[in-house]
């Protein structure tokens, strides 16, 4: 089961200088809200911001991380 | 004509429709919490949208996502392009930018006696999943 800090973690490191808050919404461990804040994302549309999110997991979007809500920000 | 019947059904939705809406379940009864929020900002808005239901058949999912590089949903389309799935969807309508994105005039600006002919009804689900 996917842990909220593992989930930071993956983020944070596939992002260099990205900040992420990931947090179980339902708490049963599938659903989950991140606010991601990376300087990757400047100049990027949101779709394109969240896809550069969502890519870290993969096909474990829909399967182990059933939901992953997202706000994202470019980091300062 | 692709090696999918699923895949050219989906593209011709998306195509044919200037806003169609892929979700779980119905607009009017939503099976998913994500779904619901999609179609509220949409009927907040007064938008006419063409809607799919993906849930009857796995291979509608697999083929939108193929298309839209998106791996959740609900996926709102415009004019051919992929806006958002529901998150982006609700900071948009909370922007204003939606109505935007959608052709609308924002509500707050629009005159309470705005002509309602223009509004037109909400489509009925296209039902590509019985057309397979």
């Amino acid at each position: 089961m996917p842990r909220p800090a593992e989930l930071k973690a993956r983020i944070e490191a596939s992002l260099p200088g990205a900040t992420a808050e990931v947090e179980d919404w339902t708490g049963g461990g599938d659903h989950f809200r991140a606010t991601v804040a990376a300087p990757q994302f400047a100049g990027l549309s949101r779709i394109a911001q969240h896809r550069l999110v969502y890519d870290v997991f993969g096909a474990e979007i829909g399967g182990p991380i059933h939901a992953l809500s997202l706000t994202t920000k470019t980091a300062e | 004509m692709s090696e999918s019947p699923i895949h050219d059904a989906i593209a011709g939705a998306i195509a044919e429709n200037h806003t169609i809406l892929f979700l779980k379940g119905t607009p009017e009864a939503p099976a998913c919490g994500f779904s619901a929020r999609t179609v509220a900002a949409l009927q907040a808005l007064e938008a006419p949208f063409a809607a799919v239901d993906v849930l009857p058949d796995p291979r509608i999912r697999q083929e939108l996502s193929a298309i839209s590089n998106w791996p959740t949903i609900p996926q709102l389309f415009v004019d051919g392009e992929l806006v958002g799935g529901a998150d982006i969807v609700a900071e948009m309508y909370e922007t204003g930018e939606l109505s935007t994105v959608l052709g609308l005039e924002a509500p707050e600006d629009a005159p309470i006696e705005a002509p309602a002919a223009e509004v037109e009804p909400v489509a009925a689900p296209l039902q590509i999943e019985n057309r397979l």
